[in-house]
């Protein structure tokens, strides 16, 4: 790994971030609105439902770190289709960095993509709804991990289609997260599913990061096996996308996608 | 021999996009690729380039078969730049620059990207953003990124398409006064025969994938018995024989 060409694609990146004020608004303006808008159903759930009537926030704090998986997922794709939308791709590909350090650039950058979008959303929610994520505590820190590894493994999957189907596939970017997010028990226990899909929720990070954060907040107890069996997941699933990145990529070089993405 | 390409063949699905073609390019050489649209020549130059993979055939860079070099240890040594591909369009041209600079590890950064700055006219819209820029003033940054790891080799896709004839001549009197300064390999791709009798040493013409002939611009000229290049090419694209 060559940290200055990690640091040079990432920087690629933050440039065009800083020279475009509209796509500052446009990362802040979603989760915002977002927050909003949960935090007014959360608060109806809280004064009606007799399951939320003592937990303030479970349904906002779950919109908050959904939005936090799905501002990483997007982020990564986005700096990909970037490339693709600026016919900047084979530029990109041509010069002397591997592809591992293309997958770590677009990883760490994505954090300060996903950050700048959701931390005045977090901090929105605290005056508007009572409402903060910090509540979590310190295993705030491991379930935002396990998130932005999933998120990152979707990002990473959705531009192996970018590379192997080309900008086609640009649709099922923004629909790929929104698939998964039923089954992922955000806003309900698992045992909402049928008992068929929960064994295919059990098999997903999200199903044990969100119960975790449910009992984190109404139980105000911590299962750390719950936080350890979402990490594990969610780095087998990362390197899954790694492999699938790298077959793509071999797949490209084999099709000559490269040469002409975008056209 | 600084690239050697032996026996390459591409076949996209049944496509026969490169047919069996071999070639030797020496260095500080400038050799142009000629042929008709479609005649496999943006294929061969990504296959150099790392973009495509060959389905048969090798090819060797100082005598070692590049699929053996790491990928940053042999792309440090190319550059490649062409009118259909084109720098982030929101970076102004100095930050493009100095990604790329930092891209290709060079050395000595804000010198190396003023120098070439300078020497390509650029420096007056350093602070612009690239999309905002004229087709000409576009080519000179994308000469100036080709450039700015001092490659070894330089591929060139029809270097000075689109460009009204002074900025042209501008574009091929820089890449002539670079060679002559600079140790440097080019493949040139152009459909532009006068930019390739000036600048080549030697040109192969391509068709449907194949090689058809190659040599000097003089020695094809006399050999097709044509008056310049353009006739020469017109005859070896329209012919229907193998020659």
């Amino acid at each position: 790994m060559n940290f200055n060409r990690i640091y040079a694609l990432g920087l690629r990146h933050l440039y065009l971030i800083i020279n475009s004020f509209p796509r500052v608004l446009d990362l802040i303006y979603w989760p915002t609105v977002q927050i909003f808008l949960w935090g007014f159903i959360s608060k109806f759930f809280t004064l009606n439902s007799e399951y939320y009537n003592n937990t303030v926030g479970v349904i906002l704090t779950a919109a908050i770190l959904y939005d936090f998986l799905f501002r990483a997922s997007i982020s990564f794709n986005m700096m990909f289709l970037e490339e693709i939308w600026s016919r900047n791709f084979t530029n990109l590909f041509i010069a002397p960095i591997r592809i591992r350090e293309i997958i770590a650039a677009l990883t760490l950058t994505a954090i300060i993509r996903t950050l700048i979008g959701l931390i005045p959303a977090v901090l929105i929610a605290i005056p508007l709804f009572g409402v903060s994520v910090l509540k979590l505590g310190v295993p705030l820190i491991f379930l935002l991990l396990a998130l932005y590894l999933f998120g990152i493994t979707l990002g990473l999957l959705v531009t192996s289609g970018l590379l192997r189907y080309g900008p086609s596939f640009e649709n099922i970017a923004w629909a790929s997260l929104f698939f998964l997010a039923p089954l992922g028990c955000i806003y309900y226990p698992i045992e909402i599913l049928p008992t068929s899909l929960q064994i295919i929720a059990k098999s997903l990070p999200l199903v044990h990061i969100f119960e975790e954060m449910r009992n984190i907040l109404m139980n105000s107890s911590v299962n750390y096996l719950n936080i350890f069996k979402s990490i594990s997941i969610s780095v087998a699933y990362f390197i899954f996308g790694v492999i699938i990145f790298y077959i793509s990529y071999f797949g490209a070089k084999k099709r000559g996608t490269l040469i002409n993405m975008g056209e | 021999m600084l690239i050697e390409v032996k026996n390459l063949t591409k076949i996209y699905n049944k496509y026969l996009a490169v047919n069996n073609i071999s070639f030797e390019i020496k260095k500080n050489k400038t050799v142009g690729l000629l042929g008709p649209n479609g005649c496999g020549k943006t294929t061969t130059i990504g296959m150099i380039l790392g973009l495509v993979t060959p389905s048969s055939g090798e090819i060797k860079f100082e005598d070692k078969n590049i699929s053996l070099f790491k990928r940053d240890e042999i792309l440090k040594k190319f550059n490649f730049a062409s009118p259909y591909i084109e720098l982030p369009k929101k970076l102004t041209v100095k930050q493009n620059l100095e990604i790329y600079g930092r891209l290709y590890g060079v050395d000595n950064l804000d010198k190396t990207i003023n120098d070439i700055s300078v020497d390509l006219d650029i420096k007056n819209f350093f602070e612009r953003k690239t999309g905002e820029l004229s087709s000409g003033q576009k080519n000179r940054v994308s000469l100036a990124k080709s450039l700015i790891n001092k490659p070894e080799v330089l591929l060139l896709d029809e270097p000075t398409a689109s460009l009204d004839p002074d900025i042209g001549d501008f574009v091929r009197s820089y890449i002539q006064d670079y060679k002559s300064k600079n140790e440097i390999t080019l493949l040139l791709a152009s459909h532009n025969m006068s930019e390739v009798e000036r600048l080549c040493d030697s040109v192969i013409m391509m068709r449907n994938g194949k090689i058809i002939d190659n040599g000097t611009c003089e020695e094809l000229i006399k050999k097709h018995g044509r008056d310049n290049l353009e006739d020469t090419f017109l005859k070896l694209a329209r012919s229907k024989d193998e020659l």
